[in-house]
């Protein structure tokens, strides 16, 4: 009967993908994979919100291998899918070399913004501004005048997180000690909470009192070891606030969900060009909600809401780790 | 007297293996609510049932063959070499330098400096673990595997402070000039009128990865070195009573494996990537290991076992793009075909030998 029931509810399925409609948009993700708690997961959210609210279908797939970047790219492309978001910059190259093929096609980068082709809707994110709020939040939380940054894979753009943050904090405590490591050099630092909760303890060790986890998947460990040895930590991405209520000072969000769910909802006429997601479009932000209401004072409040209109207005400009390939407050 | 014929041994087991994990893949699939035919059917075509199709697989298969030919020769001289996944990293970084630094004229000259270049880095990776067992006894296993991730924190701190271009955030190197851009399929076999292998990133290394297996074919059965090589594999106090020097096999076995390895990169980072990400060696050098296992070491059966498991690559990917099977079910299928061809190798061989034994005896 069971296995009935799985055989028709198979060729449903069947019958279901094979009638769907042609112009529906694809999803790629990263090698990390659809449920990596971060920058994936927030992509495949974005998605399923549209799917519901919709009603619409879309293909998708997680990459396994580097060749599958192009090769993803282009079935999609050849079976009709529009848009076709793909996340990360591993995907830049191979879309600069496969873009111009498929003109008729739009197709939606997230966190690339330097490629030059008429087609693709490039979504990059002000990490650096976020991550200035939180550690602004992180230097006055501090009571030992140290704070950590625990970053997953030791690339560029975790640099650029960790830069923003030490910025923050020195401009509230210039005296402040900023640690910083990184989980690892494989891909497997973002799915790495045991060494996540290793490092924690090994800069609460050096002092630090609040951490700020930069993982993906890795930060699960922080979090909790933080929550564990009764210091704060600070979550990145999503809100992670709820997963230890009054242990998480605040997170870093980065609304790549919103930015999935806007090129989805825009359907194939959506638009293209470079566009940069900073603190006055929301596209980052510091979670504030019930689980962290305790933890942060009315100043903290006001010197983070005072800091962000200051830097959207341009009165105070935080130094993004790629204009030299290095940062003013952190040594890697 | 042989238990059963040859054909017997070298065709009819590794089939009855594929038969029975395909048949317990389907019943996975089947389990999740997909229809096992369809997903079997996506995979054939999708992998063999076109020029674009074999591109990918032939694609994969290049890489496993330089890896599984490196685990092989290391295994007749009854060593492990489990770092294939470091040494092709280094040999891609060898690759990279010679690509990028030098200005070469034409792609032949490149390709021929570029095999050099990554087996020289190969070697070499492979050669610090050598000497550490030949001349101190630590254990190859144990050095080779930690030197992977000596590899990675090594391609890593090259790739995001030494050679990454000013701006980029991609932790990669620039591409490639276009003058070391090697052949694909399309470009070699494509006509006007009919272009075959389209955007497939299968490249003139194929035929590398097929010269290095009558090349490796030659050194075991056809040198005194692979005379050696196999007599030290046997046994080792036999091998010094014959006059045969371990710490010597021991270092060259290792080297040649080194090398082997490192010449997967001119396949997946000179002719497909052309230019070096971090992340490009994606476990090739452990499936080296499968494919070594599946092939018997020997370098025909290697390549089998390679085109086999180019074919689960590619077939996989096109199960990932057309159906919702999640990607962990596709490792699961991919797991179950090398579990029954590599490990459970006797169940089948068992009852077969028994099954002509008895047949043998009633022809008698």
């Amino acid at each position: 009967m069971t296995l009935m029931k799985s055989l028709m509810g198979a060729a449903a399925t069947v019958a279901l993908t094979a009638g769907a409609a042609l112009a529906d948009p694809a999803l790629i993700f990263d090698l990390g994979g659809k449920f990596d708690k971060s920058f994936n997961e927030a992509a495949h959210n974005g998605a399923s919100r549209w799917a519901e609210e919709t009603g619409g279908t879309y293909r998708e797939i997680e990459m396994q291998s580097e060749a599958q970047r192009e090769q993803a790219l282009r079935r999609f492309a050849e079976a009709g899918s529009n848009p076709i978001i793909t996340m990360g910059f591993g995907m830049a190259d191979p879309l600069s070399a496969v873009a111009s093929d498929y003109p008729d096609t739009t197709f939606v980068v997230i966190d690339v913004t330097w490629l030059d082709a008429p087609n693709v809707r490039q979504v990059g994110f002000a990490e650096h501004e976020g991550s200035y709020l939180v550690g602004m939040m992180a230097a006055m939380a501090s009571e030992s005048g140290t704070v950590g940054f625990i970053g997953g894979m030791d690339v560029p753009l975790i640099r650029h997180f960790g830069c923003g943050y030490a910025q923050g904090a020195k401009a509230v405590n210039p005296d402040i000690n900023v640690v910083a490591n990184m989980t690892g050099t494989t891909p497997a630092a973002w799915n790495d909470p045991v060494k996540g909760s290793e490092l924690t303890k090994a800069q609460i060790s050096q002092g630090a009192d609040v951490v700020y986890a930069a993982a993906g998947g890795t930060g699960v460990g922080v979090l909790q070891t933080a929550a564990d040895e009764g210091i704060l930590s600070i979550g990145v991405d999503s809100n992670q606030n709820h997963l230890h209520p009054g242990k998480v000072l605040t997170s870093m969000l980065k609304r790549v969900d919103v930015a999935v769910f806007e090129a989805m909802s825009a359907g194939d006429n959506v638009e293209t060009g470079v566009f940069t997601m900073g603190l006055a479009q929301d596209g980052v932000g510091v979670a504030m909600d019930d689980n962290n209401a305790a933890l942060v004072s009315d100043d903290m409040k006001a010197a983070v809401d005072k800091a962000r209109q200051d830097i959207i207005d341009g009165n105070v400009s935080v130094v993004s780790y790629y204009e030299n390939d290095s940062c003013p407050a952190l040594q890697f | 007297m042989e238990k059963m014929p040859k054909w017997a041994d070298v065709v009819l087991i590794p089939l009855i293996s594929l038969l029975l994990a395909t048949i317990l893949s389907a019943l996975v699939i089947l389990a999740i609510g997909e229809n096992p035919i369809e997903a079997v059917n996506l995979m054939v075509t999708g992998a063999l049932g076109s020029t674009y199709g074999w591109g990918y697989t032939l694609y994969y298969a290049t890489n496993f063959m330089f890896t599984g030919l490196a685990v092989a020769v290391a295994f007749h001289a009854r060593m492990f070499n489990i770092g294939g996944e470091g040494q092709a990293m280094l040999g891609g970084l060898g690759v990279a330098i010679v690509c990028l630094y030098v200005p070469w004229p034409h792609w032949s000259i490149a390709l021929l400096a570029a095999c050099a270049a990554s087996m020289i880095f190969g070697a070499a990776w492979a050669a610090i673990p050598a000497y550490l067992q030949a001349k101190r006894g630590s254990h190859i296993v144990i050095t080779t595997i930690m030197f992977n991730f000596i590899a990675a924190a090594l391609l890593n701190y090259m790739l995001v402070n030494v050679m990454r271009p000013q701006g980029s955030q991609d932790p990669a190197t620039a591409r490639f000039p276009e003058a070391v851009h090697l052949p694909t399929f399309q470009s070699m076999f494509s006509t006007a009128e009919n272009i075959v292998f389209r955007g497939a990133p299968a490249n003139i290394s194929f035929f590398v990865a097929i010269l290095a297996c009558f090349v490796v074919w030659a050194l075991i059965w056809r040198t005194r070195l692979g005379y050696e090589l196999r007599a030290y594999g046997h046994s080792e106090t036999g091998a010094v009573y014959a006059g045969i020097s371990p710490v010597r096999i021991t270092i060259i076995a290792m080297l040649i494996s080194g090398a082997l390895a490192g010449l997967m990169a001119t396949n997946n980072v000179m002719g497909e990537a052309e230019r070096l990400v971090l992340n490009s060696t994606e476990g090739a050098g452990f499936i080296g290991i499968a494919v070594a296992l599946m092939g018997r070491s020997h370098p025909f059966g290697v390549f089998l076992a390679a085109i086999l498991f180019g074919f689960l690559y590619q077939g996989g990917a096109e199960l990932a793009l057309w159906t919702s099977i999640p990607r962990e079910l596709i490792v699961v299928i991919q797991a179950l075909v090398i579990l029954f061809t590599g490990a459970l190798d006797n169940m089948v061989r068992m009852p077969l030998e028994k099954l002509f034994l008895s047949l043998r005896k009633e022809a008698e």
